[in-house]
């Protein structure tokens, strides 16, 4: 059941970025960032982490999840080493995909050539 | 010689001895592919960077234009030509291998009649004997400046165009047998407040038909003088609306004799949306196909309006509009033309 | 700048035959790609997550990073083989909205900016598309945290 949903709730906040692209004309660049702020008002207010229980990889794989990352790094490092930890927990949580993407950038820029 | 307030009349008639014409891997597929002098299959003629393709490109055009002429680069007086990459460079650095004089000129994809005007220009008031006079583009090369990188999996709208990669120039004189420029009018700026650099034509059929209606009215011509009105790229969405516009000022036009170079230089299998676009779009289309119906005495006298959209990345962030241009340039048969 | 309220009629009028004219974005064709896409791109998440789990020794809950991680990989091969900006064109959101989006921005940037060498070009360049999201999600974590935690605390949550 968990792959429907996974494909369901991962469709349906695409579908809500090519509203956002189609109908407000926004450039990638600021709906990327709005769904990014969206996913971690999200799991602010404990939504997402429910989100991630229903729907698996249609929660963890859109860029909303970087957002809910980042505020779970802030919140358990805050837990743990009181409000300054806000700051310093951000990063934890998050790495895999920043850092994928740097290295496999770096990568592929040794390896490839654009195609045009 | 200035008539009107921004409009020349060249007495002395300056010839196009030769054209030349070369195109990339699309331009080898696309409507007019017999028309062009040389193609590539690859968009980076074994170059290190796409700009360097287009330096070659541009070189490449000048040399086939100089041999059809029987002419070689020293006995040229300008090399007058420019693009869309910043500063220029990938012109700047054909101009160093011809080693002519060199005029850089930014008019985005209007590169090519302002080139032709003012090199028209110089050589009716006895200011030079032999002008290059082109200009270039590169797909890659210009999604790279004003886009996105050219793997990055965004959607264009149906309103976009495709930049041409290609390079066009003709060689101009004082005499010999040619088709001869016979008059141009240079624009002025028309913003009408298009924001969308997806929607080129939409921001630049303004400044067509401004510069339509200011050359008819100073030459003092109408419309059916000429057998064909081109415009450089406003493609599918521009075109339409120009036509709507000289409609309403009383200038009907059709198919047969308002065409835009964008519409027709590629083919309906191209995934192209509106048309092609780029300083190279207007000079290939031009300077290859419809060049030889003069030749050809197809066509006696046409009117080329190419269009150019002067905005720049920067602008474009700094949220303000698209300011457009228009320059146009009449070239009728040679002496046989009244 | 004239704002839209200030512009003359004549720029106003403009604008209307423009709109007339402007071909429309196929919003709901558009959508049904994006939907079923971005759906498919999470479904290969979630087999990539499953695998994870039952074969080495991830839960559920630390199983999203090592995934994250294979799309990107998987990003990268589509985005070098110039596959990605096809798909891209097709999906639109569909492929920009998932990590997989992020990951090709910041990979296609990184080789587009390899003629201009790998300090200057690569280094500086690859997070121009990308960056706004890391920026701002950061700083958006930052505020949110903020907030939650002087909430806990005053209230004794």
């Amino acid at each position: 059941m968990i792959f429907l949903w996974a494909f369901i709730v991962g469709g349906i906040i695409c579908v809500i970025g090519q509203i956002m692209f189609d109908v407000f004309k926004l450039t990638p660049a600021h709906t990327l960032t709005s769904l990014v702020v969206l996913g971690a008002i999200l799991d602010g207010v404990g939504l997402y982490e429910p989100l991630i229980d229903f729907a698996g990889a249609g929660a963890t794989v859109p860029i909303t999840s970087f957002g809910n990352s980042l505020v779970h790094g802030a919140m358990e490092e805050a837990q743990q080493h009181g409000i300054i930890g806000v700051l310093t927990g951000i990063f934890e949580v998050t790495s895999a995909g920043i850092s994928a993407a740097i290295v496999f950038g770096v990568i592929a820029a040794i390896i490839f050539k654009p195609k045009g | 010689m200035l008539q009107g307030q921004r409009t020349w009349i060249f007495d002395n008639k300056p010839v196009i001895l030769s054209t030349a014409t070369v195109g990339g891997p699309d331009e080898a597929a696309c409507n007019i592919s017999k028309d062009f002098d040389l193609l590539h299959d690859d968009m980076w003629l074994q170059q290190s960077s796409f700009e360097k393709a287009q330096t070659m490109m541009m070189e490449e055009a000048c040399d086939i234009a100089l041999n059809k002429a029987s002419l070689k680069a020293d006995e040229i007086n300008f090399f007058i030509s420019g693009d869309l990459t910043n500063q220029i460079t990938p012109t700047t650095f054909a101009a160093k291998t011809l080693e002519t004089a060199y005029l850089g000129l930014f008019s985005a994809c209007a590169t090519v009649t302002q080139s032709l005007a003012l090199s028209a220009f110089l050589i009716n008031a006895k200011g030079a004997k032999y002008i290059l006079s082109g200009t270039s583009s590169h797909n890659s090369a210009a999604e790279r400046q004003f886009r996105y990188p050219t793997e990055y999996g965004g959607q264009k709208p149906p309103t976009s165009q495709y930049t041409v990669t290609g390079a066009g120039c003709a060689l101009l004189s004082d005499s010999g047998t040619g088709p001869v420029v016979t008059s141009a009018t240079i624009g002025k700026i028309v913003d009408m407040g298009i924001t969308d650099p997806f929607n080129m034509g939409g921001a630049m059929a303004p400044a067509a038909v401004d510069t339509i209606m200011t050359h008819l009215r100073e030459r003092k011509i109408d419309a059916s003088y000429y057998d064909l009105i081109l415009t450089g790229d406003l493609g599918e969405i521009g075109h339409a609306i120009s036509k709507e516009m000289l409609e309403s000022e009383g200038i009907k036009l059709d198919d047969s004799n308002y065409k835009d170079c964008g519409m027709t230089i590629y083919n309906e299998e191209q995934a192209v949306n509106a048309g092609g676009s780029g300083p190279a779009c207007a000079a290939v289309t031009t300077y290859g196909h419809f060049i030889k119906k003069i030749q050809k005495g197809e066509l006696k006298r046409i009117l080329l309006v190419a269009t150019g959209a002067l905005h720049s990345p920067l602008s474009m962030n700094q949220k303000d509009s698209i300011p457009a241009i228009a320059h146009a340039v009449s070239i009728e048969m040679g002496s046989d033309s009244q | 700048m004239a704002e839209k309220n200030e512009q003359s009629p004549e720029v106003q009028s403009y604008q209307k035959l423009q709109e007339k004219h402007e071909l429309k974005r196929p919003l709901l064709k558009n959508c049904l790609k994006a939907f079923l896409i971005g759906g498919l791109i999470c479904l290969i998440g979630q087999l990539i997550t499953t695998f994870y789990i039952n074969f080495f020794n991830f839960t559920e809950q630390t199983a999203g990073n090592p995934t994250v991680a294979t799309l990107i990989f998987l990003t990268m091969l589509a985005t070098g083989f110039g596959l990605y900006d096809r798909i891209g064109q097709f999906a639109g959101a569909g492929t920009a909205v998932p990590v997989t989006g992020f990951g090709n921005a910041v990979i296609s940037s990184a080789i587009e900016h390899r003629t201009e060498g790998f300090i200057l070009g690569v280094g500086t360049n690859m997070l121009k598309l990308a960056g706004p999201v890391i920026v701002y999600g950061v700083f958006s974590a930052f505020v949110i945290g903020l907030i939650k935690t002087i909430v806990i605390k005053l209230g004794g949550l």
